[in-house]
Protein backbone atom coordinates (compact mmCIF):
# COMPACT_ATOMS: atom_id res chain seq x y z
CA UNK A 1 0.00 0.00 0.00
CA UNK A 2 2.83 2.55 1.06
CA UNK A 3 4.17 1.42 -2.44
CA UNK A 4 1.54 2.84 -4.01
CA UNK A 5 1.33 5.97 -2.67
CA UNK A 6 4.61 6.63 -3.12
CA UNK A 7 4.12 5.47 -7.11
CA UNK A 8 0.74 8.02 -7.28
CA UNK A 9 2.82 10.69 -4.95
CA UNK A 10 5.05 10.67 -8.12
CA UNK A 11 2.92 10.53 -10.66
CA UNK A 12 1.03 13.71 -9.63
CA UNK A 13 4.45 15.23 -8.84
CA UNK A 14 5.71 14.57 -12.47
CA UNK A 15 2.35 15.76 -13.69
CA UNK A 16 2.54 18.78 -11.81
CA UNK A 17 6.06 19.10 -13.55
CA UNK A 18 4.72 18.66 -16.87
CA UNK A 19 1.90 21.09 -16.50
CA UNK A 20 4.25 23.67 -15.41
CA UNK A 21 6.45 23.01 -18.67
CA UNK A 22 3.10 23.79 -21.05
CA UNK A 23 3.76 27.38 -19.61
CA UNK A 24 6.84 28.59 -20.70
CA UNK A 25 5.80 29.95 -23.67
CA UNK A 26 4.27 32.99 -24.41
CA UNK A 27 1.73 33.35 -26.99
CA UNK A 28 3.06 36.10 -29.48
CA UNK A 29 1.39 35.31 -32.52
CA UNK A 30 -1.84 36.86 -32.68
CA UNK A 31 -2.63 39.26 -35.57
CA UNK A 32 -2.74 42.44 -33.60
CA UNK A 33 0.99 41.50 -32.46
CA UNK A 34 2.25 41.06 -35.80
CA UNK A 35 0.42 44.11 -36.92
CA UNK A 36 2.09 45.96 -34.57
CA UNK A 37 5.53 44.51 -35.60
CA UNK A 38 5.38 45.19 -39.05
CA UNK A 39 4.54 48.66 -38.63
CA UNK A 40 7.41 48.61 -36.11
CA UNK A 41 9.62 47.15 -38.83
CA UNK A 42 9.07 49.27 -41.20
CA UNK A 43 9.85 52.38 -39.07
CA UNK A 44 13.14 51.08 -37.57
CA UNK A 45 14.51 51.53 -41.11
CA UNK A 46 13.57 55.36 -40.55
CA UNK A 47 14.80 55.31 -36.59
CA UNK A 48 18.07 53.87 -37.46
CA UNK A 49 20.02 56.51 -38.58
CA UNK A 50 18.75 58.47 -35.57
CA UNK A 51 19.77 55.82 -32.67
CA UNK A 52 23.15 56.12 -34.48
CA UNK A 53 23.73 59.60 -34.48
CA UNK A 54 22.42 59.94 -31.03
CA UNK A 55 19.44 61.93 -31.61
CA UNK A 56 17.13 59.30 -30.38
CA UNK A 57 17.91 56.51 -27.32
CA UNK A 58 16.42 53.70 -25.95
CA UNK A 59 14.38 54.48 -22.30
CA UNK A 60 14.67 52.40 -19.69
CA UNK A 61 10.98 51.95 -19.65
CA UNK A 62 11.08 50.11 -23.04
CA UNK A 63 10.13 53.19 -25.21
CA UNK A 64 12.41 55.58 -26.91
CA UNK A 65 12.73 59.25 -27.11
CA UNK A 66 14.63 62.37 -28.31
CA UNK A 67 17.58 62.59 -26.63
CA UNK A 68 19.47 64.83 -28.38
CA UNK A 69 17.50 67.64 -30.68
CA UNK A 70 20.55 69.06 -31.76
CA UNK A 71 22.01 66.06 -33.68
CA UNK A 72 18.46 66.39 -35.59
CA UNK A 73 18.18 69.46 -38.43
CA UNK A 74 15.51 71.63 -38.02
CA UNK A 75 13.86 70.58 -41.16
CA UNK A 76 14.46 67.47 -39.82
CA UNK A 77 13.07 67.70 -36.51
CA UNK A 78 9.47 67.54 -36.34
CA UNK A 79 9.42 64.73 -38.31
CA UNK A 80 11.61 62.89 -36.30
CA UNK A 81 9.52 63.66 -33.05
CA UNK A 82 6.48 62.10 -34.96
CA UNK A 83 8.47 59.31 -35.65
CA UNK A 84 9.47 58.77 -31.60
CA UNK A 85 5.65 59.56 -30.80
CA UNK A 86 4.62 56.88 -33.83
CA UNK A 87 7.23 54.55 -32.26
CA UNK A 88 5.99 55.01 -28.31
CA UNK A 89 2.30 54.60 -29.29
CA UNK A 90 3.13 51.06 -31.19
CA UNK A 91 5.60 50.16 -28.27
CA UNK A 92 2.65 50.72 -25.86
CA UNK A 93 0.40 48.80 -27.91
CA UNK A 94 2.63 45.55 -28.65
CA UNK A 95 3.06 45.28 -24.58
CA UNK A 96 -0.33 45.70 -23.98
CA UNK A 97 -1.20 42.97 -27.10
CA UNK A 98 0.85 40.54 -25.56
CA UNK A 99 -0.37 40.61 -22.03
CA UNK A 100 -4.01 40.35 -23.35
CA UNK A 101 -3.03 37.49 -25.87
CA UNK A 102 -1.98 35.66 -22.81
CA UNK A 103 -5.00 36.31 -20.86
CA UNK A 104 -2.64 38.57 -17.97
CA UNK A 105 -3.31 42.15 -18.60
CA UNK A 106 -1.49 42.69 -15.33
CA UNK A 107 1.83 41.77 -16.72
CA UNK A 108 1.95 44.41 -18.44
CA UNK A 109 4.53 45.93 -16.36
CA UNK A 110 6.85 43.33 -16.46
CA UNK A 111 6.36 42.38 -20.30
CA UNK A 112 7.41 46.33 -20.82
CA UNK A 113 10.19 45.50 -18.01
CA UNK A 114 11.16 42.62 -19.53
CA UNK A 115 11.24 44.41 -23.15
CA UNK A 116 13.41 47.64 -22.15
CA UNK A 117 16.24 45.26 -20.75
CA UNK A 118 16.14 43.17 -24.05
CA UNK A 119 16.04 46.24 -27.01
CA UNK A 120 18.78 47.99 -24.53
CA UNK A 121 20.87 44.82 -24.49
CA UNK A 122 20.76 44.41 -27.82
CA UNK A 123 21.01 47.78 -28.80
CA UNK A 124 24.03 48.10 -31.72
CA UNK A 125 27.16 49.93 -30.47
CA UNK A 126 26.84 53.76 -30.30
CA UNK A 127 23.37 53.73 -29.76
CA UNK A 128 22.50 55.82 -26.54
CA UNK A 129 20.30 53.92 -24.07
CA UNK A 130 19.23 55.05 -21.05
CA UNK A 131 20.60 53.40 -17.83
CA UNK A 132 19.81 54.42 -14.21
CA UNK A 133 18.14 58.00 -15.65
CA UNK A 134 21.34 58.51 -17.41
CA UNK A 135 22.09 58.35 -21.07
CA UNK A 136 24.91 56.28 -22.11
CA UNK A 137 26.16 55.14 -25.06
CA UNK A 138 26.48 51.24 -26.02
CA UNK B 1 -14.73 -1.48 3.20
CA UNK B 2 -14.50 1.54 5.09
CA UNK B 3 -10.87 1.16 5.12
CA UNK B 4 -10.14 1.15 1.59
CA UNK B 5 -12.12 4.36 1.09
CA UNK B 6 -9.82 6.61 3.52
CA UNK B 7 -7.01 4.99 1.65
CA UNK B 8 -8.22 5.83 -1.33
CA UNK B 9 -9.04 9.46 0.03
CA UNK B 10 -5.44 9.99 1.37
CA UNK B 11 -4.14 9.33 -2.12
CA UNK B 12 -6.93 11.45 -3.84
CA UNK B 13 -6.83 14.92 -1.80
CA UNK B 14 -2.35 15.32 -2.21
CA UNK B 15 -3.34 14.67 -5.76
CA UNK B 16 -6.34 17.16 -5.98
CA UNK B 17 -4.18 19.25 -4.19
CA UNK B 18 -0.87 19.08 -6.12
CA UNK B 19 -2.67 19.61 -9.94
CA UNK B 20 -4.64 22.15 -8.14
CA UNK B 21 -1.50 24.04 -7.18
CA UNK B 22 -0.26 23.25 -10.45
CA UNK B 23 -3.12 25.28 -12.39
CA UNK B 24 -2.76 27.97 -9.90
CA UNK B 25 0.83 28.41 -10.52
CA UNK B 26 0.50 28.53 -14.19
CA UNK B 27 -2.00 31.79 -13.69
CA UNK B 28 -0.12 33.40 -10.98
CA UNK B 29 3.29 34.11 -11.78
CA UNK B 30 4.94 35.92 -14.47
CA UNK B 31 6.92 33.58 -16.96
CA UNK B 32 10.04 36.00 -16.97
CA UNK B 33 12.50 33.23 -19.30
CA UNK B 34 9.12 33.34 -21.58
CA UNK B 35 8.70 36.47 -21.46
CA UNK B 36 12.74 37.05 -22.58
CA UNK B 37 12.58 34.54 -25.52
CA UNK B 38 9.22 36.17 -26.32
CA UNK B 39 10.98 39.54 -26.58
CA UNK B 40 14.14 38.35 -28.32
CA UNK B 41 11.73 36.94 -30.85
CA UNK B 42 9.86 40.48 -31.55
CA UNK B 43 13.10 41.88 -31.11
CA UNK B 44 15.04 40.44 -34.08
CA UNK B 45 12.09 40.79 -36.30
CA UNK B 46 11.61 44.66 -35.39
CA UNK B 47 15.68 45.39 -35.82
CA UNK B 48 16.17 42.78 -38.72
CA UNK B 49 19.07 41.29 -36.77
CA UNK B 50 18.75 37.81 -37.32
CA UNK B 51 21.54 36.06 -39.73
CA UNK B 52 20.58 32.88 -41.09
CA UNK B 53 19.32 31.44 -38.15
CA UNK B 54 21.89 32.47 -35.97
CA UNK B 55 20.79 35.43 -33.62
CA UNK B 56 23.05 37.68 -32.72
CA UNK B 57 22.73 37.42 -29.25
CA UNK B 58 26.37 39.30 -28.12
CA UNK B 59 26.80 41.74 -29.75
CA UNK B 60 28.45 44.77 -27.69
Amino acid sequence: MMKNIVRTWLAALMLAVTLNAWAVDLEVNTPGINAIKQSMQARHAQLAPHYASGAVGLTADGLVAMRDAGAVSLAQRQAVIALVAAENRDRGALYAEIANANGHPEWLAEIRGTFAQRWIQRAQPGWWVQSGGNWTRK
Amino acid sequence: MKGTNMKKTVIALPLAAIVLSACVTINIYFPAAAAEKAADKIIEEVWQTQQAGKPVEEQK
